[in-house]
């Protein structure tokens, strides 16, 4: 039966072929929006998780009501609760990097240019943060630029570029296409503190230090600088506290929501301004695994153990899709528009396979009548057209994957760039294809049996003939 | 190639052909003498056109003798061809019976009878309806295929066959490739295969010139004596006539006369 399915498809190679070259140009483009799809995901996957990390550890309700006061959202005993965690022997082979970080909100003012801005700051621990911007599970094209806190001084401070241009640094900073305010602002480094910002910075630069506190040695009053800021915090004794910072760098953050809020400290700095003497806490603990299918198991047994790592504090795991939002709609977004895509492909697989086989009934009547009084009963004369079609569909996605592969290489190889949303630097553009072997069998076995489907309704009319009719059939 | 090859054929490739009065390879399924290879009983049929209801069979009585070859004659519209259709098991009577190889076949349900055709009934064509994507070989062996037959049975019987119509040379050629005599022959050699005890043939020599006409005729012939198969035939030929041992005329969906080796009979 197969053979003679195959011949029979060989028979019309014309018409064959062309139906052939509609499934395989149909199953290469679902397979190249895929890869490009795949591509996207896997791209904000990773700047999520350098950045981010695979889970955090928060206070149950920060997420919900952290933005109005993060501090008061805070955990306690973090760097022993990471310690745990790390020394932990299901989730210590597990992890890249687990580290503590304090959210804040404040005010950045550049008083040399009299301007200020509120911001959010975050503290980090410049190492850790290092080590988490060099994941790349899935060897994405591309290498970040050096963490700028790294090695840097303890009053260092990255700033997004759009709190770098509010507060009138593009030049000191040399940031590219940063426009200039039109209105007539004294020189970078031009006015003084007032007294009272000085006395606040170097009150807060000279305190000892409290119970758990980082431990930095008092500094002598900030040399004037072009690149200087004050960041105003309010700390949880709710007086206002002051660190006079050198901002090292301006960092794009994609969003230029977040671009124009951000600054971002070492975690001591950060934890001094906000707690002072006080013991310091942080608003978040992220972990950062070695693959992403630990997610789940490595959640699982973070739930299991904080209770007691953390002292019964009313802590919440969150993992990479509950912390952003975004990721998560646009992952859907794109997988919508697949479903998409394949349904209406598969539409056109379907009416043209059908087609092809319908024309291939008319044309067989009497052969089809030639095989029922041979002996071949109903069901056989519908085999024998469902594997025709079963036939063409397995030559056709199969071609179409093969095309799909060829083509990504091609385009892979060159060297084109896109600027996905929610990133500040461009990303190779790559089909990713290869490798994405559950892809590839679905989207072929998919349209298989599309195929094999559509051919059902004409091997049913030819089963359904009269034998006579199909005998005299002109 | 041309259709006056076919003339040549069936004597010259014929080796091995046994006496026509003695035993052929079946032997040992020859029918029994006054059992009927199949019986039509009171059969009638007729056909919608549009609201016109049209008779084309008006009781019918017929018996087919084992080992014969029985003609059909009568002219266009006669029902010579529904007569056939309905001992071929490709058409059912509106009312009668229709017994072939002793089963009543208007008891067996669609699957049955595709079983029962392919087991029992080999058919000729007048356009040969062979499988075009098909060589000869295997077009012959294709009811073999279909009855699951193992590939030794196959190997075994089908060459026998492409000998005994003279095609050896041209068994893996395709339809396209041999002339209209050559694919009557793979035409019969396919009937054949499955040795079945009744031949249909609706005006086999219809598309042939004469002389390959008469040699296909003789070929059948031949083949019939010798595997003792009741050959059943619709025909305008004088020369199918004349070699008919039993002929039956038709007219309007009746029979009007037999003649039995050329002398007229009563009754079925």
């Amino acid at each position: 039966m197969l053979m003679l399915a195959l011949r029979n498809l060989m028979r019309n190679r014309r018409r064959s072929l062309a139906t052939l070259a509609a499934l395989a140009i149909g199953a290469a483009s679902i397979l190249m929006f895929g890869g490009y799809s795949t591509n996207i995901r896997y791209s904000m996957e990773t700047a999520y998780v350098r950045t981010g990390g695979h889970l955090q550890i928060q206070h149950r309700d920060f997420n919900l009501y952290g933005s109005g006061d993060p501090t008061a959202y805070g955990i306690r005993d973090a760097e022993r609760i990471v310690d745990a965690i790390r020394r932990d022997e299901v989730l210590g082979p597990k992890l890249v990097v687990a580290t503590p970080t304090l959210q804040f909100g404040g005010i950045a003012g550049n008083y040399g240019a009299g301007v200020s801005k509120t911001v959010v700051g975050f503290g980090l621990q410049a190492s850790e943060n290092a080590r988490m911007r060099e994941w790349n599970h899935y060897d994405i094209p591309l290498v970040s630029p050096p963490f700028a806190l790294l090695n840097s001084r303890p009053d260092s401070a990255i700033v997004g570029v759009g709190v770098a241009r509010v507060l009138q640094l593009c030049a000191t900073l040399k940031i590219a296409n940063c426009p200039q305010p039109e209105k007539d602002v004294p020189a970078a480094g031009g006015a003084a503190m007032p007294d009272d910002i000085l006395a606040l910075t170097q009150r807060e630069q000279n305190a000892p230090r409290g119970k758990g506190g980082s431990r930095a040695a008092a500094v002598a009053a900030p040399p004037p600088s072009p690149r200087r800021i004050e960041l105003l915090a309010s700390s949880t004794r709710g007086t206002p506290n002051v660190a006079a910072l050198e901002v090292v760098e301006a960092e794009g953050q994609g969003f230029k929501e977040l671009d124009e809020v951000f600054v971002a400290v070492h975690l001591a700095q950060a934890q001094r301004l906000v707690f002072g003497r006080a013991p310091p806490k942080a608003t978040a603990i992220m972990l950062q695994l070695q693959r992403p299918d630990q997610m789940a198991g490595a959640a699982e047994r973070l739930r299991a153990k904080l209770p007691e790592w953390s002292g019964q504090q009313p802590l919440a795991v969150l993992d990479l899709e509950e912390l952003n939002p975004f990721f998560l709609q646009t992952i859907q977004l794109f997988n919508t528009i697949f479903g998409f895509i394949f349904v209406l492909i598969g539409s056109l697989v379907l009416f043209s396979v059908s087609n092809t086989m319908n024309t291939a009934v008319v044309e067989r009547t009497v052969e089809i009548g030639t095989l029922r009084a041979m002996g071949l009963r109903k069901h056989g004369i519908r085999q024998l057209f469902m594997i025709e079609g079963f036939l063409l569909g397995a030559a056709g996605a199969v071609g179409g994957a093969l095309v799909a592969l060829l083509a990504s290489a091609l385009i892979n190889s060159l060297g084109l760039e896109w600027l996905p949303p929610g990133s500040a630097e461009a990303l190779p553009l790559v089909l990713r294809i290869w490798g994405e072997n559950g892809m590839i069998v679905g989207t072929t076995l998919g349209l298989i049996v599309v195929a094999t489907v559509s051919a059902w309704w004409p091997a049913h009319r030819a089963a359904k003939l009269n034998v006579v009719d199909a005998l005299r059939h002109a | 190639m041309t259709e006056h090859d076919d003339a040549h054929a069936p004597t010259e490739l014929l080796p091995g052909a046994r006496d026509e009065s003695g035993p052929g390879d079946d032997a040992e399924d020859s029918p029994r003498e006054g059992v009927p290879v199949a019986e039509l009983r009171g059969v009638h049929k007729s056909y919608r056109l549009d609201d016109v209801e049209v008779p084309v069979i008006r009781g019918v009585d017929m018996l087919i003798r084992p080992g014969n070859f029985t003609v059909l004659l009568g002219p266009s519209g006669s029902g010579k061809t529904t007569l056939l259709n309905m001992l071929g098991c490709i058409d059912r009577p509106d009312a009668g019976e229709v017994w072939v190889h002793g089963t009543d076949v208007g008891a067996l349900d669609d699957d049955a009878l595709s079983d029962f055709r392919g087991k029992h009934i080999g058919f000729i064509f007048q356009n040969f309806n062979l499988l075009p994507v098909l060589s000869a070989y295997e077009n012959i062996e294709y009811p073999l295929v279909l009855s699951g037959a193992s590939p030794k049975t196959r190997a075994d019987r089908v060459p026998k066959l492409l000998d005994a119509v003279g095609l050896t040379d041209k068994a893996k050629h395709r339809p396209g490739q041999l002339s209209g005599g050559q694919r009557q022959r793979v035409a019969i050699a396919r009937a054949l295969v499955m040795k079945p005890k009744l031949v249909i043939a609706d005006e086999p020599t219809a598309n042939l010139d004469s002389k390959t006409g008469e040699a296909i005729l003789a070929l059948m012939r031949h083949m019939q004596r010798r595997h003792r198969i009741s050959f059943v035939f619709s025909s305008h030929d004088p020369a199918v006539f004349r070699s008919a041992d039993d002929a039956i005329f038709l007219k309007d969906g009746a029979i009007v006369s037999r003649r039995r080796q050329g002398v007229e009979v009563q009754g079925a």
